[in-house]
């Protein structure tokens, strides 16, 4: 099923900057680490949008203010027209049964003293008029049915469970109160190559099923790929690059998406000693203190004077088709995985 | 000559014939209070100088537990060394006193693990842990070896290494840290390096530095590296040839050429095509069915035998079919390997 243009999550101008305190009579700030730092874009109903980016850069932080466990600091996230961070109570909890979420690890995420029935069951202690007190035994068994289990299982602890059934227990407990949106957190990054395909098959099966959006955010460009209809690159809390998924794999016009596709080992061997690899210096820097203008200038090849003065938007340039924060944005092919 | 007199310094390749390292048979298993898992079940392969061997495979295939084996660290007990032979340059170092290996390890067999944070002492320096290397091994002072911490974080290039000797491997990132393991594990110019999982904690970007200094390492200094993997890129990228373990046993042994070409093995024609291209684009991934077995109870005969979309009565049966040569100068432990040879390539 098509992505339809219907836009049912809407973040805008994003912040979540983390204090640094000192003292411990007069505390007073010294400093804050700029986990997100401005981050906009739109989810469409029925549609997949893959947020990639090393670690810390902020695609967890982001993925923790899409279901309002942390408040931001500045920015907005509408869902359905609705503000979530001005919600209370009632309309928020309401607003939060559309909104799930599937965790990376699948042994800390559910609680090893339930029964998979109980964690599966529990969202509905919660919103108890999804589902009454009578039906939810059905109701789970039903779910254990549709992501692949033996409903007979009900009974049964999460280590009774593989690394691959665990992940599907925790996107069944997604799935219980009929989302609109799932924001998957490296929902396959902790299982094996051939489980793990296993697992995007689930997902993309769930999601013509139940017309469900993802936020799918994940370390494994190809996996994010796969699966993706919309890219977007993070580097230290910003959106750098966004696109569909051709625009950002065969055309990306980001010095830093060039730099992490082309990082990205290729599974054959065929020419493997004639493929340019940009290998980028030195870390990420620490987003305690970001670079000024573009944050990723220190790493840059394609740095100039204004680069360090002047932070590029996000918005489309000439050499490119697609919005990219960068000055000198231009496409370039980059030999990749998913090309072979 | 005996290898312990050998002294310090680079193994070079002797006249004799022996491979630099060969394992045969090799047998590990744990004993537990719910039964023996057999995590390792008759594995054999041989390393040269200079070549790079990939042991590939998912959790509990067996791939980390036969290198431990190697090192003679399996944790014992639950582990146990049931049967096989290590043969470094000929000696087999399983019938070794402890002394005698642990002369060895370190000095001409090193390795290099995947978190780098828990395997380095959190209350020393780095400076200090690499001299580490120097002041056991070789008897030099600490002065002397602080020098040659210096020089060796250099050479895994490592900025400003001079100022960074005294810093503790908290105050380094993830890749930074990496790099010390690698120093620490080249400091003696080991003849074999293996590196467990050595990328799997880093990001992308940093994954490409350290493969990059991996494979510079092994060409300045020709030294036999086993790379021990479940990444189907990293492997394309850097091996010769390739094993590929599934419940402890190798199923498939060829060079990387042949095996991404055309897997004689149905598991890797598994795992390679559960990978996503883009030619996949919106289509299911050719997942393989169900999961790998429970080590306490490996199915009798293939044991992937339950998973096996080739799977005829005799994969049922013991005994496990043997690795065979197949043309090609490859091997491969299917009774049908034919057949997965013609089938095309997902």
């Amino acid at each position: 099923m098509p992505p339809s243009h219907e836009v049912i999550l809407e973040a805008r101008d994003l912040v979540k900057h983390f204090g640094i305190y000192q003292g411990i009579v007069l505390k007073r700030q010294i400093g804050a680490v700029k986990a997100v730092d401005g981050v906009s874009f739109d989810l469409h109903r029925g549609e997949t949008l893959g947020i990639v980016g090393e670690s810390g850069c902020g695609k967890s932080t982001l993925a923790k203010l899409l279901m309002v466990l942390e408040r931001p600091t500045a920015g907005t996230v509408t869902f359905q027209g609705k503000d979530l961070f001005k919600a209370k109570n009632r309309e928020l909890r309401r607003i939060r049964r559309d909104i799930q979420i599937v965790f990376q690890d699948p042994y800390s995420s559910l609680n090893p003293r339930m029964t998979v029935g109980d964690i599966i069951g529990e969202p509905y202690e919660i919103h108890p008029d999804v589902a009454p007190k009578a039906g939810r035994r059905k109701k789970v068994q039903e779910l254990l049915e549709v992501v692949g289990l033996n409903p007979e299982h009900i009974h049964r602890y999460p280590h009774q469970f593989s690394g691959g059934q665990r992940q599907r227990i925790g996107i069944a407990r997604g799935l219980a109160l009929r989302p609109k949106v799932i924001i998957c957190d490296e929902p396959v990054s902790a299982l094996d190559v051939s489980i793990q395909a296993q697992v995007i098959n689930l997902l993309e099966g769930l999601q013509e099923e139940f017309e469900l959006a993802y936020i799918f955010i994940a370390h494994d460009l190809s996996v994010v790929r796969h699966i993706s209809d919309r890219v977007g690159v993070m580097y230290l809390g910003k959106i750098v690059e966004i696109g569909d998924e051709a625009q950002i794999y065969d055309r990306p016009s980001h010095p830093y998406t060039q730099a992490l596709l082309s990082a990205v080992p290729v599974p054959d061997p065929v020419d493997r000693d004639n493929r340019t690899r940009i290998v980028l210096e030195g870390d990420v820097p620490s987003p305690v203190d970001p670079p000024p203008g573009c944050s990723f200038h220190t790493r840059c090849w394609k740095a100039q004077e204004i680069c360090s003065v002047d932070e590029p938007a996000l918005v489309r340039r000439p050499g490119s088709d697609h919005p990219s924060a960068c000055h000198f944005a231009e496409a370039a092919q980059i030999v990749t995985a998913h090309d072979v | 000559m005996n290898i312990i007199e050998q002294g310090v310094g680079p193994w070079l390749p002797d006249a004799t014939a022996a491979p630099l390292l060969e394992i045969r048979d090799l047998q590990v298993e744990f004993r537990t209070r719910d039964g023996n898992a057999k995590a390792v079940n008759g594995v054999s392969y041989q390393l040269e100088y200079g070549q790079t061997l990939a042991v590939l495979g998912e959790s509990g295939s067996g791939k980390s537990v036969s290198a431990q084996a190697i090192m003679g660290i399996v944790d014992s007990p639950p582990g146990f060394v049931t049967g096989g032979e290590v043969l470094f340059k000929g000696t087999d170092l399983l019938t070794l006193p402890e002394e005698q290996r642990r002369a060895i390890r370190g000095r001409h067999i090193s390795m290099i693990f995947q978190d780098a944070l828990s395997a380095l002492n959190p209350v020393f320096t780095v400076g200090f842990q690499i001299g580490e290397m120097f002041t056991t091994h070789n008897g030099l002072s600490k002065k002397e070896a602080k020098l040659k911490a210096i020089e060796l974080m250099d050479r895994v290039r490592i900025p400003a290494a001079r100022l960074r000797v005294d810093d503790y491997p908290h105050q380094f990132s993830g890749g930074m840290r990496q790099r010390i393991m690698i120093a620490m594990a080249i400091a003696l110019d080991p003849a074999v390096l293996i590196a467990d999982e050595p990328t799997t904690a880093l990001d992308v970007t940093v994954q490409a530095q350290i493969m990059e200094l991996l494979t510079d390492l092994r060409g300045e200094s020709n030294m036999g590296l086993i790379l021990i993997t479940h990444d189907l890129g990293v492997v394309a990228d850097v091996a010769d040839k390739i094993a590929v373990m599934y419940a402890g046993r190798i199923v498939e042994q060829a060079s990387v050429h042949d095996i991404y070409a055309d897997p004689a093995h149905p598991y890797t024609e598994g795992l390679l095509a559960s990978i996503p291209r883009l030619d996949m684009k919106g289509q299911e991934l050719a997942a393989i069915k169900g999961l790998p077995p429970n080590l306490m109870r490996i199915p009798a005969g293939c044991s992937f035998n339950p998973r096996c979309p080739y799977v005829q009565d005799v994969c049922r049966a013991d005994p496990a079919p043997p690795l065979e040569v197949v043309p090609g100068n490859r091997r491969s432990a299917c009774h049908f390997w034919e057949k997965v040879i013609d089938a095309p390539v997902a």
